[in-house]
């Protein structure tokens, strides 16, 4: 009995550090939008990693992509929010504000 | 003659050049001209190029039916529109947006209502091609126009090497709607430091344009736009028009339009994409109520409780914006 319960802790010990270890890796990015531009215009992250796309102008803008790799579309939101995206494929996507379509980035998703 | 014309026209073109960035360089003002009318590397506009453009773009003979020219609806006698609520072309046919002026389009980074093509070059072929327009096929005006002794001549001036084809007619008609700027209206001098300039009811209705109005959201700086799209909730008329989500399937695009510049509105009437309004009353009653279609409305659309002075003052303010025609000569067009 006393064997089971220490292979069973080990076990629980191997997954929580691996949990935590990934966790670890996964980066989370902050893209603003100020004056009709995004804060990059190219950013490069790994699959998992996450960015907050912020809306820093007085009007309303919009954060979508219709990139094969990953498609999302954020809708519409006014000064100080924010929109998470995860990006869990590799590959490039474009991503642009509907609103103004001047306003255009690229995300490199690497493994 | 016609050298010596071309010779004062890009004198004139280089002096507003040479003027624009001075002002530009002493000023950050973003209501003033901000730059020199820009342009592409490969067509910079030299007088020639932009006197064969309008002599292109007043030509009837770039219609399939060689009735109607660029000029028919973008009429320099109507502030380069066609005071129609919506245009008129090929056989009468009508279709189901407004004329947009070309006034200041040089400023645009998206062309079109819909912003379905990038530059004026792009543009430019596209009212001439399409079937409920001038309904050419763009060989035969290649064809047509080779015919013609005096545009093989000027083409060979404005493109030297480059000959007469769908690109050069594209770009010389782009260099000529490049000349057509807006001119010093009173909203300028104001800028400028001439409190005279406006009226006391135009200065409020700047303020509010500004403010509680919430206009400067897209109608912003020196072109009062911002090359951006937005659904402003209008009164729906016969056929749906989807606008930029035709061309860009995003939903907050369904029924956007492109921001027109403000720049000489008291003359462009009637107003909006589908010329619902005739009047600038009746268009910031549209903006007061927040909107009379609902659906997939802007987000900075909202009712705004203005009394009737702040309406007023609001088309005081707009009016100041249209300043003097600019000054055209109607050019004469090889017959052979």
């Amino acid at each position: 009995m006393k064997k089971y319960h220490s292979l069973f802790s080990m076990f629980i010990l191997v997954t929580f550090s691996a949990s935590v270890l990934a966790e670890a890796e996964v980066k989370s990015y902050v893209v603003t939008q100020k004056e009709k531009k995004f804060s990059e215009e190219k950013l490069k992250i790994k699959v998992g990693d996450s960015i907050d796309f912020k809306n820093d102008d007085p009007w309303f803008h919009n954060v979508f992509s219709l990139s094969d790799v990953q498609n999302f579309d954020l809708g519409s939101y006014p000064k100080g929010q924010f929109k998470t995206v995860v990006f869990n494929k590799e590959g490039k996507l474009d991503v642009e504000c509907a609103i103004h379509p001047q306003m255009h980035m690229v995300v490199e998703v690497t493994k | 003659m016609i050298n010596s014309i071309c010779k004062y026209l890009f004198l004139g073109f280089t002096l507003m050049m040479a003027l624009s960035a001075n002002a530009a360089s002493k000023k950050t003002d973003p209501y003033l001209r901000p730059i020199p009318v820009p342009y592409p590397a490969d067509n910079v506009p030299t007088a020639e190029r932009v006197e064969l453009g309008k002599k292109l773009f007043f030509d009837p003979r770039l219609s399939g039916s060689e009735w109607i020219s660029c000029a028919t609806c973008h009429n320099p006698a109507l502030s380069w529109s066609d005071a129609l609520p919506t245009m008129i072309g090929n056989k009468m046919a009508k279709g189901n947006r407004s004329t947009p002026t070309i006034l200041n389009t040089a400023y645009n980074k998206m062309q079109f209502w819909d912003g379905r093509a990038g530059t004026l070059e792009e543009q430019a072929l596209g009212p001439i091609q399409a079937p409920g327009e001038m309904h050419q096929d763009l060989d035969e005006l290649v064809k047509r126009l080779t015919a013609i002794e005096g545009y093989r001549a000027a083409f060979d001036v404005a493109y030297p090497d480059e000959g007469i084809s769908k690109q050069t007619i594209a770009k010389a008609i782009a260099s000529f709607e490049r000349s057509v700027v807006s001119t010093e209206a009173p909203f300028d001098r104001w800028r400028m430091g001439d409190q005279k300039a406006l009226s006391e009811s135009a200065k409020r209705g700047f303020k509010l344009f500004e403010g509680k109005a919430n206009c400067a959201a897209c109608h912003q700086a020196f072109n009062f736009a911002d090359d951006g799209f937005h659904n402003i909730g209008l009164p729906m008329s016969g056929q749906e028009d989807v606008g930029r989500f035709a061309h860009r399937k995003v939903k907050v695009n369904k029924g956007a339009f492109k921001t027109p510049t403000l720049r000489d509105i008291d003359l462009t009437a009637p107003y909006m994409h589908n010329g619902a309004y005739n009047t600038l009353d009746e268009v910031v009653e549209h903006y007061n109520k927040g909107g009379v279609t609902l659906d997939n409305l802007d987000p900075n659309m909202k009712p705004l409780n203005l009394n009737d002075q702040e309406k007023k003052d609001i088309v005081a303010f707009l009016k100041s914006l249209t300043g003097k025609p600019m000054a055209l000569v109607v050019p004469i067009l090889p017959v052979r």
